[in-house]
């Protein structure tokens, strides 16, 4: 069945519908991966702009300060505008589409076993929508009234009144559309498509974290989609859905009916965004645990309670978001319940990551890119988890609310956490994809630079946050005293922020340089257990793999003792 | 080599694959609805008491119950499609798919001769923030029924027969599927009917 699977469709495929209009998972993913990965440059660009203003306020930026007009110096607008790019940019067009449409599309059916997607035109459709919603949202800094400045948060009122929000509005409904067909398909292939033998407890932890994290995106996502069109009506229809009565706008009373709430807004973009952040890390997790256990050499620790905490997480995230809100005069009752969910969320954090330490315990682990970058995760995420903990009790979060404290804390989650995991499951990955190993030369040389200058980025934003140094200040807070004595940072974290740009130059090159002149891969290089290593490095066009495929055995049987290798692969009876 | 579980259900969870996926799609509607819901009873706490009756008392009671009564027709209808494919009556099919997009197009023309009685008397979404859900509630109800009425015009054109005779338990079970979705419009509408217009 498999050896003539090559005539079975006897029509050869023209190159636009095999690369560009392709239905198989690992085109699209391939897609996703590097639109993904251009977005994610782009909005790192627009931070180390707003970085070069905060390190010197006032003056020319150096190579595109020609963009900014006259003089070359950012205008507060432009500063807001660029801030809110590039959150935008980063969690719904750079992370989201990276780890769940670019590793989650290319990697889940080959984990189960399947030869595609359940629904692969579906596939096609999502990633599409996401490239129309990214098209439309960069095309907001060309629009007469520029891109939206009023946050990745939106919040109203000022994001009805402030200009370009529709667009951003118009670009949101597409990303979410598609990540719902996304995800949509990820639950389905994983329910239904897995290989006979596959059943739950043997799925790796990479595809539970994505079955979860789908789950995630189908429920949390369209209570958005309803705030964007309530926001849109707002904007185009002149509703008052978040406009209290008597709204005064540069000292005269706004001319609309009134009655609506800003609050409104607040909970039904935070009952999104809190799992939302649950969506970033768990792709994450997943991947530094394929990680760990392949170069530990050891089945991970409590893979049992490591599945259990995901699918907790994954419900206790619905019920955490007002911690986002303590500061709005919500009542006693109200605050405590929230404050007692958010402390009962992090205990399943704490179980995952405690079992990722214990499993390094007595390996014998072997450095290599992935797993390097996959061991600083871990400290990286528990710094960005234990300071979220004083910001999930009312009485400190009263004082760090909405200072640059916050921003420290979730980058540490996202940057030095989930990107690094990014990273490392790419360098681990790359093999299978490509068929190439990657050089770990370049692979080190850019862990270690990665590494330094995340931390010089974002450990004094502790320092600045902790004095009471507001985020979202478009001069860095010189024009505040309280600030001063902090100041001094600014400049060592723009700096940083600049080598980090730099460090990402190996990467590049790495990518390039091992795709054309590496060292051809085998199919299973890093001598791993889970079923893509089954199929060829690169899998087949359309089937995935050249032979029968039945599982037999757990996700990570390494070490296994008197068996002949240190590995047993999940599909050897 | 084609993607399992197509047309036979998958022996370990009972289902196709797309009966799953739009059961999930329903879930992730059930948010959608679920959230603009939440936003009408957030809506009607922040208002002063009195005022929600008040301006509901302007919409057309009659015109909606007529309009329940038509979807709910449909969504029987619906059903008689399916089971006719299931009895491999093609022609019933195509009777029964007939009366659901015409039951369809009565709701939207009552709904168009609703919207434009509120414009008449210069009742708009910015009026007052009932009307302000009302519309957008409606609206995106409205949109989910065209949406549906594409798909069945779809299943309704000449090539349905052709799908019907190259693979007819593929075909039944899209229209069961299409049925789901199309019961949930309805479910949506007969939430949407006492909440706006009776309380
Ligand atoms: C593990 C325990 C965690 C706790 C207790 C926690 C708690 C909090 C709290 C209370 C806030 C609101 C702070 C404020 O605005 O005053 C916050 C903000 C935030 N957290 Fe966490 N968090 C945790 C983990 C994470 C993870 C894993 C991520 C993402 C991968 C994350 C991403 C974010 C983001 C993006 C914000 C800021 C949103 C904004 O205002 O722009 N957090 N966190
Ligand atoms: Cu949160």
């Amino acid at each position: 069945m498999y050896s003539n699977s090559n005539n079975h469709d006897h029509h050869e495929e023209t190159f636009i519908q095999k690369y560009i209009f392709s239905v198989d998972h690992k085109v699209i993913g391939i897609q996703y991966g590097i639109t993904s990965l251009l977005f994610l440059l782009f909005g790192f660009s627009l931070m180390a702009i707003m970085r070069w203003q905060l390190a010197y306020p006032g003056t020319e930026i150096p190579i595109v300060g020609f963009i900014f007009g006259e003089g070359g110096v950012l205008a507060s607008e432009q500063y807001n505008s660029l801030g809110a790019m590039h959150g935008t940019i980063m969690i719904f067009l750079g992370i989201v589409p990276l780890a769940v449409g670019a590793f989650g599309n290319y990697l889940v059916p080959l984990q189960i076993g399947a030869i595609d997607m359940a629904f692969p035109k579906l596939n096609a459709a999502s990633y599409w929508t996401y490239f129309v919603g990214g098209v439309i949202m960069i095309s907001s800094f060309f629009m007469p009234e520029g891109a939206a400045r009023s946050g990745w948060t939106s919040y109203p009122p000022l994001s009805v009144f402030e200009n370009g929000q529709t667009i951003w509005l118009i670009s949101m409904i597409f990303l979410i559309t598609s990540s719902l067909l996304g995800s949509m398909n990820i639950i389905v292939t994983i329910v239904q498509l897995r290989v006979p033998g596959l059943t739950w407890m043997r799925l790796p932890l990479f595809t539970w974290a994505q079955f979860v994290t789908s789950f995630l995106l189908v429920l949390a996502f369209p209570p958005l989609e309803a705030a964007a069109v309530l926001q849109l009506m707002d904007r185009v229809a002149g509703t008052s859905f978040f406009l209290p009565s008597g709204l005064v706008m540069s000292g005269e009373i706004v001319d609309v009916a009134g009655g609506g709430s800003p609050l409104l807004w607040q909970h039904l973009f935070w009952f999104l965004a809190h799992p939302e952040v649950y969506v970033l890390i768990l792709p994450a997790l997943g991947i530094v645990g394929e990680i760990l256990a392949n170069n530990t050499r050891k089945p991970i620790w409590g893979f049992k309670s490591i599945v259990y905490s995901m699918v907790f997480l994954g419900f206790c995230s619905f019920i955490v978001w007002a911690h986002h809100m303590f500061l709005t005069g919500m009542g006693q009752a109200m605050s405590a319940f929230f404050q007692t969910t958010t402390m009962i969320i992090s205990i399943p954090s704490v179980v995952i990551l405690t079992s990722y330490f214990l499993s390094l315990w007595g390996g014998s682990i072997r450095f290599n890119t992935p797993m390097l970058f996959a061991l600083a995760f871990l400290p990286m995420f528990g710094i960005g988890g234990l300071t979220g903990l004083p910001l999930g009790l009312a009485a400190s979060d009263i004082y760090l609310h909405d200072t640059y404290y916050v921003i420290g804390h979730f980058h540490y989650v996202v940057a030095p956490g989930t990107i690094f995991a990014l990273f490392a499951g790419i360098y681990y990955w790359f093999p299978k994809i490509t068929g190439k190993r990657m050089s770990e030369t370049l692979g080190k040389l850019h862990f270690w630079p990665s590494l330094i200058f995340m931390n010089g980025i974002f450990m004094p934003m502790f320092i600045q946050g902790l004095a009471g140094v507001s985020r979202r200040l478009a001069d860095g807070g010189v024009s505040y005293a309280h600030a001063s004595g902090v100041l001094q940072w600014n400049e060592f974290m723009s700096i940083s922020a600049f080598c980090l740009g730099l460090s990402q130059i190996p990467f590049i090159v790495n990518i390039f340089m091992s795709l054309f002149t590496g060292e051809k891969s085998d199919r299973n290089p890093w001598k791993s257990t889970t079923i893509e290593w089954a199929a060829p490095s690169p899998p087949l066009a359309h089937v995935n793999f050249d032979s029968e495929i039945t599982v037999h055995r757990t996700a990570y049987e390494y070490s296994v003792p008197g068996a002949k290798e240190d590995f047993i692969p999940q599909t050897e009876s | 080599m084609d993607i399992p579980y197509v047309v036979e259900e998958r022996e370990d969870t009972g289902l196709i694959n797309s009966k799953l996926g739009i059961w999930i799609f329903l879930a992730s509607e059930v948010m959608l609805f679920g959230g603009l819901f939440s936003a009408y009873i957030f809506l009607r706490m922040a208002a002063l008491p009195g005022d929600f009756e008040r301006w509901a008392s302007e919409l057309s009671v009659p015109m909606a119950t007529v309009n329940t009564v038509v979807l709910i027709s449909s969504s029987v209808s619906m059903v008689m499609a399916w089971a006719s494919l299931k009895m491999k009556d093609f022609s019933k099919y195509k009777m029964y798919l007939g009366i659901t997009i015409f039951c369809s197009f009565v709701f939207l023309t009552i709904k168009y001769f609703e919207y434009s009685g509120k414009f008449a008397h210069d009742i708009y979404p910015s009026s007052n923030t009932f009307m302000a859900i009302y519309f957008t509630l409606t609206g995106l109800h409205v949109l989910h029924i065209i949406g549906g009425v594409v798909v069945m015009l779809y299943f309704y054109l000449p090539i349905s027969h052709k799908m019907w005779d190259k693979q007819p338990e593929q075909f039944t079970n899209r229209i069961e599927v299409f049925g789901l979705y199309w019961h949930f419009v309805d479910l949506v509408w007969i939430f949407l009917f006492p909440v706006l217009y009776l309380l």
